[in-house]
């Protein structure tokens, strides 16, 4: 049922989500971390292409491979170390790391095989729109078009034959839409708060 | 060759998610550690638009992962206020050197 081509190129882009992220972990340098980083979740943006979901893709594209990997290489610019200073681990901490990881892959893997994930009748579900930019813009809104059709019921009819239900259930994210647009406000501006220029140490260190 | 299934979403995030919390732990740099929260992020985020795909999450995960990609975008930003300071003050970036609240 699934094509050749499909598979291939879903297998192409875990590769470019896993390895890279693999890579962030063992190299030393930062920008090259960076690099990798840039890598790994531009992979993961095109996974969720492949998930139906373009506008979560789209965001992860602009927001994080455009925008916080930018902050982070600035604060990497920013808080540059000499070339002689030396932040490799130990190797106690190394093999501690890599021994809660392996535990932690370990669990998760066992609880993906053993558990009833799969077994239960999940199935792929079809019903999800090609774009998914006007059903989100209108939940934020406050309005669910297109209520699942799993749990879309015969719409209750009134006793008198009154009017039915209205096609709309607004009944979603407009409050944490307001909630999570303030905390970002208030953290943008502890941020700025928080990094502006101090002369201080500098008076002091000179 | 991989198929497209459930399971090898969940695996992926799964590796991204240990990925992440090995680069918190083993980096001395703050800018490595944020690098890991970021991985462990976007890991969770694969996972929910997996089961929105696969499950009856339905839009719900769509919007949920659009709320943890601008938490993590806010997270970010502080985050590297936060180094900022700490390399005004201390002049390095290792974490091991922020002792000052040990006890």
């Amino acid at each position: 049922m699934q094509s050749l081509a499909t598979n291939f190129f879903f297998t192409l882009l875990v590769l470019l989500t896993v390895v890279p992220a693999i890579l962030v972990v063992l190299t030393l340098n930062i920008v090259r971390a960076a690099c990798w980083l840039l890598l790994s979740l531009t992979g993961a943006a095109g996974l969720f292409f492949y998930l139906g979901a373009d506008f979560v893709g789209a965001t992860q594209l602009l927001i994080y491979v455009g925008g916080t990997l930018v902050l982070v290489i600035f604060g990497v610019m920013l808080t540059a170390t000499g070339p002689f200073v030396n932040l490799a681990s130990r190797s106690s901490d190394w093999a501690l790391g890599v021994v809660a990881g392996a535990a932690l892959f370990g669990v998760l893997t066992y609880g993906l095989v053993r558990g009833d994930v799969e077994r239960r009748p999940i199935t792929v579900v079809d019903r999800v729109p090609q774009v998914t930019t006007n059903p989100i813009g209108l939940a934020f809104l406050g309005l669910t078009p297109d209520p699942a059709p799993t749990t879309r019921r015969a719409p209750p009819r009134a006793p008198m034959g009154g009017p039915v239900d209205p096609p709309h259930r607004a009944s979603s994210y407009l409050l944490p839409f307001e909630i999570v647009s303030v905390h970002l406000v208030v953290v943008l501006i502890g941020a700025a708060y928080l990094a502006r220029a101090k002369r201080r140490t500098q008076e002091v260190v000179g | 060759m991989i198929l497209e299934s459930l399971n090898a979403y969940l695996l992926t995030a799964a590796a991204m998610f240990v990925c992440g919390i090995l680069c918190m732990i083993t980096k001395r740099n703050a800018i490595g550690v944020l690098m890991g929260v970021e991985l462990v992020l976007t890991a969770a985020n694969i996972n929910l638009l997996a089961f929105s795909r696969y499950g009856r999450l339905g839009l719900d995960g769509h919007v949920f992962a659009l709320f943890v990609i601008v938490l993590a975008a806010g997270e970010a930003a502080i985050a590297l206020a936060i180094a900022l300071n700490f390399y005004n003050n201390f002049s390095t970036i290792d974490v091991d050197r922020a002792e000052q609240l040990k006890g």
